[in-house]
């Protein structure tokens, strides 16, 4: 493939990254007065056609820093910037695609309804639409189930429609929030493998929260790691698995996969103090 | 396996299956519904006649208090005379029209204005439900006095109705008292519009308001493509409570008002006929129960155009 220099991160240094988080911090006012830190001191960068996990037990924060910046919260202090603008104006420029652990599909519009749902609203016309699904629906293998609807479809098909709408607008920035939690191991690693794949096509960064580890080293080039209460990042992993398109099943068996797994693991479960807090300096 | 083989390998083809034998079986629970339906009326009508048959003549009665009530003619006529009153002359006059013909053509006039009730009501129920699904406050503010104003009995609103409007005049504009009735079955016919057209419109879940919101469209096209759609389940039911709502409000606004020409009138003034012609007072009866189908099943039959917005109902 010709775009494969391009997905190389440190050969586009004159663009700027996809996500800068300088200093962001996130504050919820509790109950009485009382206020709940979800997120303090994060620093991160997130470069063009990266693939970044963000991972950490429940109430770490993940899933506020992705919703930080997909704009669908604010930050209480600290900068964000999403291809060099503001999260908001990102947002309104469609700058990224999204998706959620529940596909969130519109139960009355078949599927390939549902997948031109976001160009449908920003006015594109009827025959580039069609276009548009069409490639979106065989890239991710549905292009038989286009006219189905999604209560007709697995969890599983349910889910890969939800990918294939958040790709609809060609987003160079993919947020998704634990999209395969829902489905069972087995549709989980398939469906991992088609991410990867997907990923090597359209050459998107993506910033991608969940909980399993094995599952954020297989799809990452860098796997955040974030401590609870309040949510800092306690290190950063460099997976070193090489680009999106050599992740296929066999990685799962490899020595560096197993090496990624222990290190993450141990960065998981190791006691705050005895492991440095790592800082993003790139 | 190969590449498409991998792909789609959770594709399961047995649903299509499935939903091809769901929606047989669905035709067969229809058909079991409408043969229960009819059933039910039958076994009324059986009831009717059998306690007729056995009952006491002249009713029990221990003191003032009716335990069993009478079953002779002039209380409990017949069936078949009820249906044979239908068909003979209204009076004895020899150009009478038949009796069914005067109840067709009062249950017609009071079909009207419940029509008339009807969207009126549900543009006002609609139009609430939108400006409280808005805006916060004003769903603080109006919810308390939409719940309030169907504790109101409608006898006690209807005369004054009536006499706000016999002040309404502008240029050759009248207000007439059959649209005090329509504006008095609107009174009823909202409240359920607008109760249930709410609950529909807040009804997606953060998911879905939040997917719109990262697509960047502000509350109007929110409403238009995600809201609305999304209410449609809940918006059947409130219509069709809207068109009874409207159809009782019809019947007793017309007794209230003292609107002729429509079957609320007709039941009052047929019930006083019960002594010499007993067939007579269930003729607009049955009127009303006919009007009553009709609206429904009109509300039934748009819910058919709509029935694509109902999928989330059966399969969530």
């Amino acid at each position: 493939m010709t775009r494969e220099d391009d997905k190389d991160m440190a050969s586009e240094p004159t663009t700027t990254p996809a996500v800068i988080a300088e200093n962001v911090g996130k504050v919820f006012p509790g109950k009485k007065g009382a206020q709940v830190t979800a997120l303090e001191d994060i620093d991160l960068t997130v470069a063009r056609g990266e693939f970044v996990s963000l991972i950490g037990p429940s109430g770490c924060g993940k899933s506020t820093l992705m919703r930080l910046i997909a704009d669908l919260d604010q930050p209480t202090s600290g900068s964000l910037s999403v291809f060099g603008k503001s999260a908001k104006q990102a947002r309104l420029d469609q700058e990224y695609g999204i998706a959620f652990q529940q596909a969130g599909l519109l139960p009355w519009r078949t599927v390939r309804r549902n997948i031109e749902l976001p160009l449908e609203l920003h006015k594109v016309g009827k025959a580039e639409r069609a276009k548009r699904s069409k490639e979106l629906l065989s890239l991710v293998g549905l292009t038989d189930f286009g006219d189905n609807f999604p209560d007709q479809l697995s969890g599983g098909m349910q889910q890969r429609v939800a990918i294939a709408r958040s790709l609809a607008e060609s987003p160079n920035l993919l947020l998704m929030d634990e999209p395969f939690g829902a489905l069972d191991e087995m549709t989980r690693e398939h469906m991992q493998g088609e991410l990867a794949h997907i990923c090597a096509e359209t050459n998107a960064a993506v910033v991608f929260v969940t909980h399993s580890i094995p599952e954020a080293v297989f799809l990452s080039h860098r796997v955040v790691v974030l401590s609870p209460r309040p949510g800092r990042i306690r290190a950063i992993v460099d997976v070193g698995l090489g680009t999106s398109s050599e992740r296929t099943d066999h990685l799962r068996e490899s020595e560096t996969f197993f090496a990624a797994v222990s290190e993450v693991r141990e960065h998981l479960h190791g006691s705050p103090d005895a492991v440095p807090m790592g800082v993003d300096n790139r | 396996m190969t590449e498409t083989a991998t792909r789609q390998f959770d594709a399961v083809p047995a649903t299509r299956a499935k939903g091809a034998a769901a929606s047989k079986s669905g035709r067969a629970v229809a058909w079991r519904r409408w043969i229960l339906g009819a059933l039910g009326i039958v076994f009324v009508g059986v009831a009717w006649e059998v306690y007729k048959l056995v009952g006491p003549e002249k009713g029990f009665t221990v003191g003032e208090l009716i335990l069993l009530p009478r079953t002779n003619d002039l209380s409990m006529p017949h069936i078949a005379t009820m249906f044979e009153r239908l068909s003979e002359p209204l009076t004895g006059a020899s150009n009478s029209i038949f009796m069914w013909q005067a109840v067709v053509e009062a249950s017609e006039f009071s079909l009207y204005v419940a029509a008339v009730g009807w969207i009126i009501g549900v543009s006002v129920g609609l139009l609430l439900a939108l400006v409280m699904q808005r805006f916060r406050t004003a769903q603080s503010a109006v919810l308390p006095w939409i719940i309030l104003s169907q504790t109101v009995p409608l006898i006690a609103i209807a005369p004054l109705v009536r006499r706000w409007g016999a002040q309404i005049q502008f240029g050759d504009f009248v207000w007439e008292n059959w649209m005090s009735v329509a504006l008095i079955a609107s009174y009823l016919a909202f409240f359920p519009v607008s109760i249930g057209a709410l609950k529909g419109l807040n009804s997606p879940d953060t998911n879905h308001v939040e997917l719109f919101r990262s697509f960047g469209v502000g509350w109007w096209k929110t409403l238009v493509k995600l809201r609305i759609p999304a209410s449609v389940p809940y918006l059947m039911p409130a219509l069709q409570l809207a068109a009874a709502n409207a159809v009782i409000g019809t019947i007793v606004a017309e007794v209230s008002i003292g609107l002729k020409g429509g079957i609320g009138r007709m039941v009052i003034e047929f019930a006083g006929a019960a002594g010499g012609d007993p067939g007579k007072p269930w003729a607009p009866i049955f009127g009303a129960v006919a009007i009553g189908l009709i609206a429904a099943g009109v509300v039934a039959v748009l819910g058919l155009f709509v029935r694509r917005y109902r999928r989330g109902e059966t399969n969530a």
